[in-house]
């Protein structure tokens, strides 16, 4: 058994990573409930400091490989061949570094709205980031899963205690949808387990051929659990409901990075291990992408609930991230990628600032705002820029990936490129319309005499403004990350069963 | 013809157990304080368990074969003991049932399980089955001004006759078939071949199925179960939920793979229809309980069925994955009950599932112990009840019955929503009233270590899984 805990970093910064949280969430343990502000303060440190750690990721990645860095294996349950093998690429580190970042921007606007069950509201979203980033970085099925599956609890958690009115309901859908496509891949995973000889080694099984037949089953196993999380549209309707009724440092975890696993799950396993079914199945993912990006433009027309607006416009952005990835082209993967990131960064964004308005409104109904502008000048300035980015404006990081992904859908289809096309006008639309519903026109009766953003506020909300124009002006510096792995996963897709070394075991062995 | 002394090692466990119910029986009588007698009956016991690893071999001309595998599942019954002993001692005094009987009713009824996890002969396996029952059915009955106890007590026996009369029918059909009650004989007698579709065998096999199912409360025989769990004394039902339902599987196991080994593509069809109802059903009514030990008892039938599907695979990982998922399954189980029994206090019954409203606020000790639990029962990470599905799931698809798995995993989502209802109440309700817990350092300690063992094996599995795996390659 090979057992590597060094990597250029000098020590297992992911282990540090993954359980630096859980650290946190000790000394919170041993917190008493009623200091809040201790509570709060071990929190921002917590998160904090996890940021910090993340730092050498960004600084130390060799951008000329493929191959996976950082990597830490260790023996973990012989009997059944499971390692605890961590390690990143091109296409994980960056939402390594966006849950670091988000989870501190997280604290810092709950620090005043969380009045109730202080200590666990904290401790749930420590161990959230924990499970997230134990997410991207594993490189064992069944670790992956392990984590995959940790971080319902306490996103159940998060959303059913500390949301809004209708947050019971919001919560169990959630966690049902997430669960009943979650076992589907579980049984996927073992079939893949025992067909490759006991091996939950990801980068190994994406080195093998596997029979067409199981691919295209495992593919819709897989997509159980994937489609469901992105969320793609038929399964998106638990998303609505879940982003409107969290809290917003849930919504914010949600929208940044949560449902971005679902599209990492397809770009990790779906594709690399099933190339001839992703291969295969491009017409029908690709049809769904389409219908999610209109369908969910047209709702967010409809929608009178701020953040339900959102929720929907991200049914939609996720679909130009499904349908960048299956265009199965070097444009189309590294925009959907970009897409992600920048997805997690406006949507965040625009999370956050709701919240922050939130808080002093307590309303959620577009209809009682109105004017915002006049009262809160830098709160509307900070909104504008979300805003833009969200539409795709150029300078924006939207600009950037929704362009690489038309791109890429041109190539794939022109019908589908045409189709998608017309949700950035439908984006434009709702968004701007919603801006001017909120920020224009008469003063609404709870908008007047708002204060504007506060220090905490702004250092939660700035951050993202940042991104939004350093991606947008200098893509380069996130997308140098990705060119090796995207090229290296798009020879695995396209060519398929032509490289790889050949499994002889008989595929009815297994399927019986 | 001399006699000859069996050899008395192997049966030592058991032995010490007798004289250990014996003496606390008679101890009863001059001790006043009970808390001592449970005492003793743990302390006893825990010395029963250093003695497991010794007593290796196979005695009383094979009518008794202490393997590797009866060890594992004598471990579980004697852990089940000391858990149970400790979540008791409040809750009885709180129920004004205090007497030392009780304690001897628990160890009698262990060694019956021990029996039958041992058992070599079809003999020895009745009459470890029927101690292990008659001491249950009067446990179950043991608030005796309580009308619904009663009517549990008398429910269980009354079904539990039956299903005896079955098992018995069975091993008088195989008797007449094979000529012999001895396992193994049976198992070289059948191996011969030419059995397959034999009426007789048939019936027989079905009838085991059906005196079994009873045991492990798989659907259709589970009828007992939910008024029997819920008329109960907690702790009882904590103990019945594990113990008989384990040595259950130990014969269940012990029948099916070795004596009708040869048979399993004609049980097999039995079985395959019983796991999936029992999952079905389970889960099902379920969802629809108000009484928290009522909804347990439908949780525990359909925990049965996940387990069968270990024994419908048959093979070596199947049997040790029924095994592991026993151990798991008491842990978590009978956490699950402590914090029920921690509820129970001098004027307030505490097992309607409201009362789990707003537990969170006032005890948010108590509701994080209910929430592992109630996580492990579902089977999600990083709690030991994964890991123990994880490897009964492999099991069942590495036999080739991936279809079976599909519709169990189906089943455990579903019975998410029951399970995540009791965290629902506990930490999205507000309090109806003010909730007093009865704790008490023994109560205290059983739930340290199932919450210890619960995380630790959802963790690090490891050494579990090993000792599972090697006491099935002894099978």
């Amino acid at each position: 058994m090979e057992q590597t805990m060094v990597n250029q970093a000098g020590f297992p910064i992911l282990s540090c990573l993954i359980f630096l949280p859980l650290l946190g969430v000790a000394a919170l343990l041993l917190v008493r409930r009623t200091n809040e502000s201790l509570i709060r303060m071990v929190a921002l440190i917590t998160s904090i400091a996890g940021f910090l750690l993340s730092l050498p990721l960004f600084t130390s990645f060799d951008k000329t490989t493929y191959a996976m860095q950082f990597v830490e294996k260790q023996a973990w349950i012989p009997a059944w061949n499971i390692n605890y093998h961590l390690g990143l690429d091109g296409i994980s580190i960056m939402f390594v570094l966006l849950t670091t970042l988000v989870t501190i921007l997280c604290v810092l606007i709950s620090w005043n709205s969380v009045k109730m069950k202080t200590k666990e509201f904290y401790i749930s979203i420590l161990v959230v980031e924990s499970a997230i980033i134990g997410v991207f970085c594993s490189l064992d099925f069944f670790l992956f899963y392990i984590f995959w599956e940790a971080m319902l609890i306490p996103m159940y958690l998060l959303i059913g205690v500390w949301g809004g009115p209708n947050r019971v309901y919001a919560a169990v859908k959630f966690f049902l949808y997430t669960l009943v496509g979650s076992v589907l891949m579980l049984v996927g995973i073992i079939v893949l387990y025992l067909y490759s000889g006991r091996n939950f080694n990801i980068v190994e099984l994406a080195s093998k051929v596997y029979p067409y037949d199981m691919q295209i089953w495992l593919f819709w196993a897989f997509f159980a659990a994937f489609a469901v999380k992105v969320p793609m549209f038929p399964v998106h309707t638990w998303l609505p409901d879940a982003h409107t009724e969290a809290p917003t440092a849930g919504s914010v975890i949600l929208a940044a990075v949560l449902i971005k696993m679902g599209a990492y799950g397809f770009l990790r396993f779906s594709l690399p291990i099933l190339p001839d079914a992703s291969r295969a199945m491009t017409p029908v993912m690709m049809t769904l992408s389409v219908i999610a990006i209109i369908y969910g433009g047209i709702i967010c027309l409809a929608q009178t609930d701020l953040k339900r607006l959102i929720a929907y416009s991200s049914v939609s952005h996720m679909g130009f991230v499904t349908l960048g990835i299956f265009a199965l082209n070097t444009q189309g993967m590294e925009g959907g990628i970009l897409q992600m990131l920048n997805h997690g960064i406006v949507t965040g964004g625009l999370f956050l600032g709701v919240g922050a308005i939130y808080d002093r409104t307590h309303t959620r109904q577009i209809s009682d705002y109105g004017g915002v502008a006049s009262v809160m000048p830098v709160y509307a300035a900070i909104f504008i820029v979300f805003t833009f980015a969200s539409i795709g404006l150029p300078a924006t990081n939207g600009f950037v990936g929704e362009f690489l992904i038309l791109l890429g859908g041109f190539k794939a289809s022109q019908l589908a490129g045409v189709l998608s096309a017309s949700g950035i006008i439908i984006g434009a639309g709702y968004m701007l319309w919603l801006y001017q519903r909120v920020f224009f026109m008469e003063t609404g009766q709870k908008v007047a005499g708002l204060k504007d953003v506060d220090f905490r506020e702004m250092a939660a909300l700035i951050p993202m403004v940042v991104l939004i124009f350093w991606i947008g002006i200098y893509p380069e510096a996130v997308m140098g990350f990705m060119h090796e792995s995207v090229r290296h996963l798009l020879e695995r897709v396209n060519d398929g069963s032509a490289n790889g070394t050949s499994l002889t075991k008989n595929v009815m062995e297994i399927m019986k | 013809m001399p006699f000859l002394m069996p050899d008395l090692g192997p049966v030592m466990p058991e032995l010490v157990m007798t004289v250990l119910a014996l003496f606390i029986l008679m101890a009863d009588l001059v001790i006043k304080r009970k808390e001592t007698v449970a005492l003793l009956s743990i302390a006893g016991t825990a010395g029963v368990v250093m003695l497991l690893p010794g007593a290796l071999g196979t005695t009383f001309n094979g009518m008794v074969l202490s393997d590797g595998y009866s060890m594992f599942f004598k471990f579980i019954f004697l852990l089940n003991v000391i858990l149970t002993v400790l979540i008791s001692i409040k809750y009885l005094s709180i129920e004004r049932v205090n007497f030392g009987e009780y304690y001897a009713l628990i160890l009698f009824s262990t060694i019956g399980m021990m029996l039958m996890a041992s058992a070599g002969d079809l003999i020895v396996l009745y009459l470890g089955l029927e101690l292990m029952a008659l001491s249950t059915y009067v446990l179950a009955g043991f608030i005796r001004y309580d009308i619904r106890s009663n009517e549990a007590s008398l429910k269980y026996f009354l079904l539990g006759a039956f299903a005896s009369g079955f098992l018995l029918y069975g091993i008088s059909l195989i008797y007449g078939l094979t000529g012999t009650t001895d396992i193994r004989m049976i198992a070289g007698y059948l191996g011969r071949g030419g059995f397959s579709g034999n009426p007789m065998l048939i019936i027989s096999m079905v009838f085991f199925a059906v005196a079994f199912s009873f045991k492990i409360a798989a659907v259709p025989f589970h009828m007992w179960a939910p008024d029997a769990y819920e008329g109960a004394p907690t702790s009882v039902t904590a103990f019945m939920s594990v113990g008989p339902k384990a040595a259950g599987f130990a014969v269940l196991g012990r029948v099916f793979l070795t004596a009708f080994g040869s048979m399993q593509a004609d049980w097999s069809i039995i079985l395959i229809p019983i796991a999936i109802l029992t999952m079905g059903v389970g889960n099902i009514v379920a969802l629809s309980q108000t009484n928290i030990k009522r909804m347990l008892a439908y949780s525990s039938i359909a925990h049965a069925g996940y387990a069968l599907l270990g024994i419908i695979a048959g093979t070596q990982d199947g049997v040790a994955s029924v095994m592991l998922y026993m151990l798991v399954y008491a842990f978590m189980n009978i956490g699950a009950f402590g914090v029920i029994i921690m509820l129970r206090s001098e004027n307030f019954k505490g097992d309607n599932i409201s009362d789990f409203e707003g537990l969170a606020k006032n005890h948010p000790l108590a509701a994080a112990l209910m929430l592992i639990f109630m996580f492990s029962l579902t089977g999600i990470p990083p709690t030991a009840g994964f890991m123990g599905k994880f490897y009964l799931f492999m099991s069942a698809i590495n036999a080739g019955y991936l279809g079976v798995v599909i519709i169990a995993v189906i089943f455990s989502a579903i019975s998410a929503y029951f399970y995540l209802r009791i965290v629902m109440l506990m930490y999205m309700k507000e309090p109806k009233g003010e909730i007093v817990l009865s704790t008490s350092p023994a109560l205290g300690l059983a739930l340290a270590i199932t919450l210890i063992f619960v995380l630790f094996i959802g963790v690090a599995p490891s050494i579990f899984l090993d000792l599972a795996k090697a006491a099935a390659a002894t099978f």
